[in-house]
């Protein structure tokens, strides 16, 4: 038995995020939780065992597979869905598959057909009418007007005029034929947040997230992790070993690695701290579509 | 935007300083806050400044602000701070610039959400989202200017979401260069207007946020002030959280996994609960104990407001979502009837008598406004005549729902007090209010019971009661239709009555025009007396255009599923128009009748109607048979 005492900053999050994964799954038909591997996706799992504990999560976890994903990823996916007992789908665009996909040549087309067609095709194939996902609004100045519940109409589109206000936090989940629900539990939740939760549950992450040595190559002026030998390396590119970490992660062609000594979750928060560079300052953003591109049409889309 | 301290330049914290920083971080408390004032207060530059002051945003995006400045800002080339939280282009893009922001931020003492108001006079109902939720409101109030009309518009749109504490943020004081004597007078204002709306705690800053005075440390420009600095106050300010509160939990969702337990999921709206505890269930009245109180995967000793658990009780009774359980000793109130302010959201205005949807704490209930007492003026509290609210007007309404629910008047408790209402066609949320009290009224017309029903007098004529419900443009054959119909129903023996709309509005409902809300209080008049008349055992046909989907479904709620059977008169505007047999469509074309359905006012199809009779392609004959053959089969 554990003393409660006064509601933080953190308790009154999870609380939040808590009622909100329930009340999506009290109001909706068919829910699905979009599970990417990342952070924030941990999180979100770790808030979803608490909400119906001790019942099992009465929704699957969506994982939609480009094929390209670090393999460190898929194994901790595939231990995590063992271990809660959380239903897995995992989606993969098999025509996309059939035509070829190249991250490497074609960045945007891959991410296209691989991650945002997916989505949509597998949400459609499966019926879910409520796409759980882990953005947040300060991940950019664009999504500070997102809503919480947010809604899209035919073909999953987003319609700034249609979204409802939310005053008290009181959700209107009501839909049309076509329309489906994005819901946002972690709208509120800063990147510092998620870190300072993950440190305060003892939240397991994908290894990637903290700085060790790793077989590094530079191509576009991206610091890349070797994870397959489907990209061959090209002349005057050579693997070089060093102390390295992600701050996101995807598809591992298109995620540049950040070189850091930040080898546990105190270091990797204390670099967060030091606000002389932003998070982005540094990165090769704009050959990076699992970051800002990527995010930006998820605000559109996702 | 991250959070720090002043600890920012030590490149290398010290194992020590780290960990005291970690706990104060894990530690620290919230305080939403929305933020309001007009379009140019200079609102997003003071958002912007001061968190550039306090070291929150990082030195390369201050170097892009500075660059961005020189291309695109308002200064003139100087630093434009606002450009520090704007995604400006793509807003404008989508289309929802008017819509509340929501920026984070944060100290090691604080962490701060706040709900950045749009300042357009006209943009009220994007007000609700932020105030709702916030603990303190902070309204901009130009120093050149003083109290202005939307000072006071904000000010009382915070005072309707129940916020107890504001502060004024006095801006631009370097424009009135410092004065003392200026600045006392606005405050003084300020504090006026704020104890006029029945704020308790009022306060005020002098601030400049061009030349950061006041906002993160103390300006030698205003020696006259002896206060905190914007950040301070923000770091210190006392809201208040109710911790006297009775226990109350409206259930979220029933948790089952399996026959050895049965839980109740919720947050806690107020109080506290342990184990052991007595409660009771409403609106059903039940009783029992409190056994296990689960937090996460944990059993708790207690729980408190604000968190989110789950309840096992000792006793095997019925609860499910939308109950509240509560401590005995001071329950929530129960009513289905209420005294409260309405803001309303949608385009489309409110009519009284139409029927919504309401969303309370985790219930959901039918809901229509009965009356509304006044409009309240958003400048000067003025109460006005209404007969409906357009988009940003607050109205006093009476509300009438479908059955009895738990709530706390929205004072006491924003949890169990604040709705929203839903639109049953839309699906749009279109309006959000406060309960204020419950009404007795419906206490004191007890239902009769009698000892002769429906079924006795049906039973007698040897028939079904039903409510044939024909709808359909002017001209489109209605009610040549259900003449046929009650002839031949007649000729075989059966009791019926037609209602006419042409003959009931010479009658019953002469009172009544053909604006949206009187034509939504004839069908509901009609829909009523169409229940007695079933009530009298009799097949009854109704002959109405009611052209609206959200009436013929209040008469489909009213009536009963079953008895009802919507007869879709179907003929294009066209055929009708050239039918014309009242000579109706030449005079509304003429414009000499206003709202007349398919010219002035539209007329919205079924979807689903029982019965769809295409009128242009069979006669009225062949029709009638068709309807009388289902009935009488």
């Amino acid at each position: 038995m554990s003393v409660t005492r006064l509601q933080t900053h953190l308790d009154r999050l999870e609380a939040e995020s808590i009622r909100i994964l329930r009340e999506t799954v009290a109001e909706c038909r068919k829910p699905v939780l979009l599970y990417s591997i990342g952070k924030d996706s941990s999180v979100l799992l770790h808030l979803l065992l608490k909400a119906f504990y001790p019942a099992k999560p009465p929704l699957p976890m969506l994982h939609v597979n480009t094929t390209w994903k670090f393999r460190k990823m898929i194994e901790f996916r595939d231990r995590v869905a063992r271990d809660t007992g959380v239903d897995l789908i995992e989606y993969i665009n098999q025509e996309g598959l059939r035509q070829g996909t190249d991250p490497v040549g074609a960045a945007s087309k891959h991410t296209h057909v691989m991650k945002t067609l997916a989505l949509r095709q597998a949400l459609a194939d499966y019926g879910f009418d409520a796409a759980i996902g882990g953005a947040r609004r300060d991940e950019d100045p664009a999504r500070a007007k997102e809503r919480v519940f947010s809604l899209r109409g035919a073909g999953q589109r987003w319609e700034p005029r249609k979204q409802r206000p939310e005053p008290w936090s009181l959700f209107n989940t009501r839909l049309d034929q076509d329309e489906t629900l994005r819901v946002f539990p972690l709208s509120d939740w800063t990147e510092l947040d998620v870190w300072l939760y993950i440190r305060r549950e003892g939240i397991e992450v994908v290894p990637l997230y903290f700085a060790d040595e790793r077989a590094t190559f530079v191509r576009n002026g991206a610091l890349l992790v070797r994870d397959d030998e489907r990209v061959p390396l090209e002349p005057g590119e050579q693997l070089v070993a060093k102390r390295v970490r992600f701050r996101t992660l995807g598809c591992w062609p298109l995620t540049a690695a950040v070189e850091s000594d930040a080898a546990d979750l105190d270091a990797i928060i204390a670099e967060m701290l030091d606000t002389r560079q932003s998070e982005r300052a540094g990165r090769i953003i704009d050959l990076d579509p699992t970051d800002s591109m990527e995010r930006k049409k998820r605000e559109g889309y996702f | 935007m991250k959070a720090t301290s002043d600890e920012r330049d030590d490149a290398a914290l010290t194992a020590a300083g780290l960990a005291a920083r970690l706990a104060a971080l894990e530690n620290r408390d919230t305080l939403r806050f929305a933020m309001c004032g007009s379009v140019d207060d200079g609102k997003s530059t003071l958002l912007g400044r001061l968190l550039a002051e306090a070291g929150m945003v990082p030195e390369d995006r201050l170097a892009q602000m500075i660059r961005d400045s020189k291309k695109h800002g308002t200064c003139g080339g100087a630093p434009d701070y606002a450009l520090l939280l704007d995604g400006l282009e793509a807003e404008r893009e989508q289309g929802i610039t008017i819509d509340v922001a929501w920026r984070y931020f944060g100290t090691d003492k604080r962490a701060f959400i706040v709900a950045d108001c749009p300042g357009h006079a006209q943009y009220t109902r994007n007000m609700a989202s932020g105030a709702s939720s916030a603990e303190l409101g902070v309204v901009l109030v130009d120093a050149r200017a003083g109290v202005q009309t939307q000072t006071r518009r904000h000010t009382a749109i915070l005072a309707m979401f129940g916020l107890r504490r504001v502060l004024f943020a006095v801006n631009k004081l370097d424009l009135i260069d410092y004065n003392h004597a200026r600045y006392h007078a606005i405050e003084l204002e300020c504090e006026k207007l704020a104890h006029d709306l029945g704020i308790s705690h009022a306060d005020a800053i002098p601030v400049s946020a061009i030349h950061a005075d006041n906002l993160v440390a103390h300006s030698p420009n205003t020696p006259w002030y002896a206060g905190k600095s914007l950040l301070e106050y923000l770091e210190t300010v006392q809201v208040e959280r109710r911790t006297d509160a009775a226990f109350a939990l409206p259930v979220q969702w029933v948790n089952r996994p399996d026959h050895s337990f049965r839980g109740y999921a919720g947050t806690i709206a107020g109080g506290r609960v342990a184990p052991g505890n007595e409660v009771l269930v409403l609106p059903s009245g039940q009783r029992s104990r409190v056994a296990r109180v689960v937090g996460g995967d944990a059993d708790l000793d207690s729980a408190g407001a604000g968190q989110a658990v789950t309840l096992t009780l000792a006793d095997q009774i019925d609860v499910a979502r939308g109950d509240v359980i509560a401590d005995p000793a001071h329950p929530p109130e129960v009513a289905a009837q209420f005294a409260c302010h309405l803001l309303w959201l949608d385009d489309a205005a409110l009519l009284p008598g139409r029927r919504y949807l309401m969303k309370l704490a985790t219930r959901e209930i039918g809901a229509q406004v009965t009356e509304i007492k006044h409009r309240i003026d958003p400048d000067t509290q003025a109460h006005l005549a209404a007969t409906r609210l357009v988009a940003n007007e607050i109205g006093y309404c009476n509300l009438s729902l479908d059955a009895d629910i738990a709530y706390r008047p929205y004072k006491q408790d924003r949890r169990l007090g604040g709705f929203i209402l839903v639109d049953r066609e839309t699906n749009a949320t279109v309006g959000c209010g406060t309960l204020d009290f419950g009404l007795r009224r419906d206490r004191n017309v007890h239902w009769q019971q009698l000892d002769v029903d429906r079924a006795a007098r049906a039973k007698i004529k040897g028939q079904t009661p039903r409510c044939l419900w024909f709808t359909g443009l002017s001209g489109a054959g209605k009610s040549t239709i259900a003449n046929l119909v009650e002839r031949r129903l007649l000729s075989e023996g059966y009791h019926t009555i037609l209602l006419d709309g042409d003959n009931v509005r010479h009658g019953l409902n002469r009172d009544l025009g053909f604006t949206d809300a009187d034509r939504v209080e004839n069908i509901r008049r009609v829909a009523e007396v169409a229940k007695l008349m079933m009530d009298a055992g009799l097949i009854v046909l109704v002959s109405f255009i009611s052209p609206f989907r959200a009436e013929r479904r209040m008469a489909r709620d009213l009536i009963g599923e079953g008895g009802f059977m919507e007869v879709f008169v179907d003929a294009p505007l066209a055929v009708c128009e050239q039918r014309d047999v009242k000579g109706l469509y030449a005079k509304a074309r003429a414009g000499k009748i206003a709202n007349f359905t398919g010219i002035g006012s539209p007329y919205e199809a079924p979807e689903a109607p029982e019965i769809h009779l295409r009128s242009d392609r069979e006669s009225a004959a062949e029709s009638a048979a068709r309807v009388a053959d289902l009935l009488t089969k």
